[in-house]
C-alpha cells in the first residue's frame, strides 16, 4: 500500500506510512492508559482502527444494527454561528425534521445557567412553545461555567489574580463560594424549565472551570433529582481530565482533582446523573488516528465502568473529530463508527 | 461547535437511529425516563410497537407504524396527530410519563 491519506488533529491532511499510522495508533491508546492507568487498546482493536484509516472510503458508517441516539448541545446555536436567520424554535423544527435528530436542546446563546437566570420567564415560554410543535424529547441546555462567579464578571475575587500573589487559602474560599451561588443558578433555572415541561436538563462543558465547576453539577444533580425525581439530567463534560484549580475539593469523600473519564462517571452516578458524556480533547499538532486511539481508550474505560447511558462528546475538538469549524466527513465518519463500536456506546 | 453537515449530519448518517424518520426518538426517551441502556431501550420500544429491533431503524416500515400509531411523522397528512398531540398518543403508547403531557394533565385539561 502506499501513502495513506489521513489529517492532523487541527482537521489539515497528512501523508502517513503503514508503519507510521501503527505507530500513532500505539502511541494514541499508550498515551491514555499511562495517564488513566486503564488498559490500553487490544492488538485486535488496534487492527481495526489501522483498517478503518486505510480504507480509501470517504464515508464510514456503523454496522446495520449497531445504531446509536444522538444528543446535541447548543442545537440553535449552531444555525446561528452559521448566520443562517432561523428562529431557535425553527431551528428544533430542522433538526428534528431535517436533520435526524432523536433528541433535541433548547439553549440561549450566552449558554451558561448564571445569565440565563434573570430572562428565565422568556427561556421558559420559548420552551413551552416549542414543546406544543415539537416531537422528540427537549432538554433545556447551559454551562455551569463557574467563571461567571469571578470578578470582573462575578462577585468574587478572582482566584486566578489570587493564586499567583500566593493567596491560596482566599483562592480557595472564591472557589468554594462561587459553587454555592452555580448551584442556587442552575438548580433556580433547571426547576423554572422542567417546570415548564422540559424532558431533560443538559448540563453542558462541565469542569471547564475545574474540580469546583464539577462539584457545582454534581451538587445542583443531588438537588434537582431530590426535588423531580423524574427529571433527566444529562452531564456533558469539558475535558479528559478534571483540572485541580481549587485542589482539595471532593464529592462524597472522592477527591475531584485529577478525575479521568471512568472515574468522573461515577461522580456522576452518585450524583443521579440519567446520561453522562465523557469528553477526550484533541491535541491539534497530533494525527487523527493517535487523537482517536486515546480518545477510545480513555471512552472504553468510562464505558465499561458505567451503568448509566453514555452519550460521548464528539462535536469539533473532542472526541476524535478536529479541531475545526468545519470537520472533514472522513474523519467525521470514522470516529463516528470507531467510538461507537469499541466503546459500545449508548449514544452520542 | 462544528457546522451542521460537518457534525449532526455526519453523525447521523455514520451512527445515528434517524430520528423521527425512524424510532429514534423513541428509543431516546427510554434512555431518559428510564435510564436504560441502548440495547435494552431498543428492546423496550420494539416490544411496545410489535415491532423487530432491527425495524426500529427501518425509515419504510417506521413510518407506517409511525401513521398507524399517530405519534407523530416525518411528513404528516392533514388531520393526523402533530406535536403536543403525538407526544400524548406516545405517552400511552410506550407506557411513560412525558413531562409537558403530564403538565396539561395536572391543568386538568384532559
Amino acid at each position: 500500500m502506499g501513502k495513506i491519506m489521513t489529517r492532523m488533529g487541527s482537521g489539515f491532511p497528512v501523508e502517513m506510512s503503514e508503519s507510521q499510522l501503527m505507530e500513532d495508533l500505539s502511541a494514541g491508546t499508550e498515551d491514555a492508559a499511562d495517564r488513566g492507568k486503564i488498559p490500553p487498546l487490544s492488538k485486535e482493536e488496534l487492527k481495526y482502527l489501522f483498517d478503518l484509516f486505510t480504507s480509501t472510503d470517504r464515508f464510514l458508517s456503523v454496522e446495520t444494527g449497531k445504531e446509536i441516539v444522538l444528543s446535541y448541545d447548543a442545537a440553535p446555536l449552531k444555525l446561528m454561528r452559521t448566520a443562517v436567520d432561523v428562529h431557535r424554535i425553527q431551528s428544533l423544527q430542522i433538526y428534528e425534521k431535517l436533520l435526524g435528530a432523536d433528541t433535541l436542546e433548547l439553549g440561549h446563546v450566552d449558554y451558561s445557567f448564571k445569565p440565563v437566570k434573570p430572562i428565565v420567564s422568556t427561556e421558559q415560554t420559548v420552551l413551552e412553545q416549542s414543546l406544543l410543535v415539537t416531537h422528540p424529547p427537549l432538554f433545556y441546555g447551559a454551562m455551569p461555567n463557574l467563571g461567571l462567579y469571578s470578578q470582573p464578571d462575578g462577585p468574587f475575587p478572582n482566584p486566578s489574580e489570587l493564586m499567583p500573589l500566593g493567596k491560596i487559602a482566599a483562592a480557595r474560599d472564591a472557589y468554594e463560594k462561587a459553587v454555592e451561588d452555580a448551584v442556587k443558578d442552575i438548580v433556580y433555572v433547571s426547576s423554572a424549565m422542567y417546570e415548564s415541561g422540559a424532558d431533560g436538563i443538559n448540563m453542558d462543558t462541565t469542569g471547564a472551570a475545574g474540580d469546583a465547576d464539577f462539584l457545582a453539577a454534581l451538587r445542583a444533580t443531588e438537588i434537582l433529582k431530590q426535588k423531580y425525581p423524574d427529571v433527566c439530567i444529562e452531564v456533558g463534560m469539558a475535558g479528559e481530565f478534571i483540572l485541580g484549580l481549587h485542589g482539595e475539593l471532593d464529592y462524597n469523600g472522592n477527591r475531584l482533582a485529577g478525575m479521568y473519564v471512568h472515574d468522573q462517571v461515577k461522580m456522576a452516578e452518585k450524583a443521579g446523573v440519567t446520561i453522562f458524556g465523557p469528553v477526550v480533547n484533541m491535541k491539534s499538532t497530533r494525527s487523527c488516528p493517535w487523537n482517536l486511539s486515546r480518545a477510545i481508550t480513555f471512552t472504553k474505560a468510562c464505558c465499561e465502568v458505567a451503568s448509566i447511558p453514555i452519550h460521548v462528546n464528539m462535536g469539533m475538538g473532542v472526541g476524535g473529530v478536529p479541531l475545526t469549524n468545519h470537520p472533514p466527513v472522513d474523519i467525521t465518519s470514522r470516529a463516528s463508527k470507531a467510538m461507537v463500536e469499541i466503546c459500545r456506546l449508548d449514544g452520542l | 461547535m462544528g457546522d451542521p453537515l460537518g457534525m449532526a449530519i455526519s453523525h447521523a448518517i455514520a451512527s445515528g437511529m434517524g430520528g423521527m424518520r425512524t424510532a429514534g426518538d423513541l428509543v431516546a426517551r427510554m434512555q431518559m425516563t428510564r435510564g436504560m441502556k441502548i440495547d435494552d431501550a431498543k428492546s423496550y420500544v420494539a416490544d411496545k410497537l410489535d415491532v423487530s429491533v432491527s425495524d426500529l431503524t427501518d425509515p419504510v416500515i417506521m413510518t407506517e407504524v409511525r401513521e398507524d400509531l399517530e405519534i407523530g411523522s416525518l411528513t404528516p397528512l392533514p388531520g393526523c396527530a402533530k406535536g403536543i398531540e403525538a407526544k400524548l398518543r406516545l405517552s400511552e403508547v410506550l407506557g411513560i410519563d412525558i413531562n409537558c403531557i403530564r403538565r396539561l394533565k395536572d391543568k386538568g385539561l384532559f
